[in-house]
């Protein structure tokens, strides 16, 4: 392959991680929305790329999709939607921030040592395209067990799903991709439609709702 | 009727994803709920029958179907358990309708969601295509979720919030395992579909990459895992068990676990297809058995009834992982008689708590008590299940533990120990809630309801008849399953 074409391959997908590392540390809803609609721009342009030099010309349409709906339609709903809830300005106190960036340099570094040693055979653009998806999706991982605010933890579901389609799109002739990326797309608006309507602001550990109730009961 | 039954069983696997469908799309603007629940019931009904018909044949598996010997029990069992839990959900809404947790606004939609929730698992089962078989248990996913917080209630939507974000990360994590089943298979078979159509894959399983299969594994098994509630993946399952309605539990319970079980067998299937691939047994058994000994602990500590039975069932998935993990004839045969009669007996035993807790108007387990005096059938409906559930004998639950227990010994007898450890704590506290529930003071009303009995007392008749004995064309048909388990 051209050195030139798998110079950019590679630049668009580094640059995916690059941006997931940044929504670990931002502590503002509506940055850390912007910075998600940023990382979907990133998406659709490491999509397209992909479509020209596997001439794959569905992907083109999976592009328009990242585009249009995760960096336009989603975060201006979100946007609209903190702020009818009041929450546009809030902060997330409970973030540390040192240690979920050491934690997610820790997994990036992780996900380039298994994958690199476990597809000796793939081609090169394949291994490290899949090496920046597992990146993206750990990333993803960790931001949606850090965080304490609903909005946040679906931003970090959201990036994990860009590391998938990275994924996706960097198997070569996979099919399904258009239509896994829609069915994504519908799940996504679900849950926007979700937090909208029940007024979920706070996360709900992972903790037997049972055990809230008997602490309920106990301060009685 | 013959010529009807070729046609059948000629045009075998539309049927049973077509009847849910249409039913769907017709309950979806039937305003009548008595009527809409009969209809639910009888299309159930007509797609257990199109799917006995592929017992007799099996179609030529397709680019995106197939009927083979595995999930044809899967199938069966899962069309069975659909239309008794129809049934009972007829009389069940009646109450719900009456007391005004639901309005028929809200029961045309549960109606239609239970046909598409049936034709998603039905799809599932039968897909030979990964990616397929990925989206049809999104769609399951998701029409539970919408159910899961139908009564609205701030408990119900928690729930279903919570099932929703924790079954979306193991459906992605699903999906980045498939992705990387389709990257091992493409140098071998080529681009384009052919890497994801399951008889394919399974045909080339000796060629394709073993270090991108063995990470593909832990993804999948991760990621449906999440879905078949092994722990420490299960958060999700108590509460979605317990705040939605209870057709639904005993349908999330015997049915929606089978399913995400069946796309991990599968990935089994094709791992162990491969001689340098890892064996996916022993990461199997080990969250079956972490799962069952947690579930055995936490059931002691339950203060709701359906969310007591939501953990029995984590125990009892984490029986039947660790079972097919094993593996071996043996332990394959007594992981698929375990996983049907868990099945029948839990989805029994549902019916019977969606009945006491209308009748008595709480699912505390502390204001149910002495149901056999208030409550007769429904009380000794529930002895019974609890004690077929707790493995005592002569239920089919006692016969497939013991074999599970035995052919443990004979494997791996050091992991014989821990098994035996968690089935006895689960079943002293099953047996302990038990007797308060069933035996204690009485509690509360004891006016009658209008119950349907006969969904309980059929599934309760099977398990206690596959304790006493099981017909030999069963055995031999789950013993060739389980063969092609390895």
């Amino acid at each position: 392959m051209d050195r030139l074409a798998f110079d950019i391959a590679h630049f668009l997908a580094g640059s995916l991680v690059l941006v997931s590392m940044m929504l670990l540390y931002q502590d503002r809803l509506s940055a850390l929305i912007n910075v998600f609609a940023f990382q979907a721009v990133v998406l659709a342009l490491s999509v397209s790329w992909q479509a020209y030099i596997q001439n794959a010309p569905h992907l083109y349409l999976t592009a328009m999709i990242a585009l249009v709906v995760k960096a336009i339609v989603i975060p201006v709903a979100l946007h609209r939607m903190i702020r009818r809830l009041g929450i546009h300005r809030e902060i997330e106190k409970a973030l540390n921030v040192g240690l979920t960036m050491l934690a997610g340099l820790a997994l990036v570094a992780l996900s380039v040592v298994v994958v690199l040693r476990v597809t000796s055979e793939a081609s090169m653009l394949a291994r490290e395209d899949l090496a920046f998806a597992l990146s993206v999706v750990l990333l993803g991982l960790l931001m949606m067990v850090t965080r304490r605010n609903a909005v946040s933890q679906v931003i970090g579901f959201m990036s994990l799903e860009n590391g998938l389609i990275l994924a996706a799109t960097g198997a070569k002739g996979m099919p399904f991709v258009v239509e896994i990326s829609v069915a994504f797309s519908v799940l996504i608006a679900f849950i926007v439609i979700g937090i909208f309507l029940f007024r979920i602001r706070e996360r709900f550990d992972t903790v037997d709702l049972q055990a809230l109730d008997e602490v309920r009961e106990a301060q009685r | 009727v013959i010529a009807a039954i070729d046609w059948l069983s000629a045009h075998g696997i539309t049927p049973i994803l077509a009847i849910p469908f249409a039913a769907a799309a017709l309950l979806l603007f039937l305003p009548d709920y008595r009527l809409s629940a009969r209809l639910n019931a009888g299309s159930a009904l007509l797609t257990l029958l199109a799917a006995l018909t592929l017992l007799v044949h099996k179609p030529a598996p397709g680019d995106y179907l197939l009927v083979d010997d595995l999930n044809i029990v899967f199938i069966v069992l899962n069309t069975f358990v659909g239309f008794t839990a129809a049934v009972f959900s007829a009389s069940y809404i009646g109450h719900e309708l009456e007391i005004g947790r639901l309005t028929a606004k809200h029961l045309r939609f549960y109606h239609a969601m239970y046909q598409i929730l049936l034709f998603g698992m039905n799809l599932a089962l039968l897909a030979n295509n990964i990616g397929l078989m990925w989206v049809a248990i999104e769609l399951s996913t998701l029409t539970t979720v919408l159910m899961v917080g139908i009564y609205r209630t701030p408990e119900a939507l928690e729930a279903a919030w919570k099932y929703f974000i924790l079954g979306s990360v193991g459906i992605a994590l699903a999906l980045f395992g498939t992705i990387l089943v389709y990257m091992a298979a493409q140098p071998v078979v080529g681009e384009g579909p052919g890497g994801m159509i399951w008889t394919v894959l399974i045909a080339h399983a000796a060629s394709l990459d073993p270090a991108l299969l063995n990470l593909a594994f832990v993804f999948l098994l991760l990621g449906y895992g999440t879905k078949v509630g092994l722990a420490p993946l299960h958060a999700w399952l108590p509460d979605a068990h317990a705040e939605g309605p209870t057709p639904i539990s005993a349908v999330l319970s015997g049915l929606l676990l089978n399913v995400a079980l069946h796309a991990v067998l599968r990935f089994k299937l094709l791992l162990a297809a491969n001689p340098a691939a890892i064996a996916p047994g022993p990461l199997m058994a080990t969250l079956g058995l972490v799962s069952l000994i947690f579930a055995g602990f936490m059931l002691y500590r339950r203060r709701d009834i359906k969310r007591m039975f939501a953990y029995s069932s984590i125990e009892h998935m984490g029986i039947i992982a660790f079972a097919f993990g094993i593996g071996g004839p043996l332990a394959n045969f007594a992981g698929l008689l375990h996983m049907t009669m868990h099945s029948l007996t839990k989805s029994a035993i549902f019916y019977a708590v969606g009945h006491i807790a209308q009748a008595k108007g709480t699912q505390r387990l502390a204001d149910l008590r002495g149901l056999t005096v208030t409550h007769p059938l429904l009380g000794w409906g529930l002895v019974v299940g609890v004690a077929a559930i707790a493995g005592m004998p002569p239920f089919g639950i006692f016969m497939s533990e013991f074999l599970v227990v035995s052919s443990t010994f004979a494997r791996e007898p050091l992991l014989a120990v821990p098994l035996v450890i968690g089935l006895l704590v689960a079943f002293g506290a099953l047996m302990l809630r038990l007797q308060g529930v069933a035996f204690g003071e009485p509690l509360g009303s004891s006016e009658p309801v209008k119950a349907s009995y006969v969904p309980m007392a059929v599934h309760l008749a099977l398990v206690l008849a596959a304790g006493i004995y099981l017909p030999p064309p069963l055995v031999t048909w789950f013993q060739h399953v389980a063969e092609l388990l390895h």
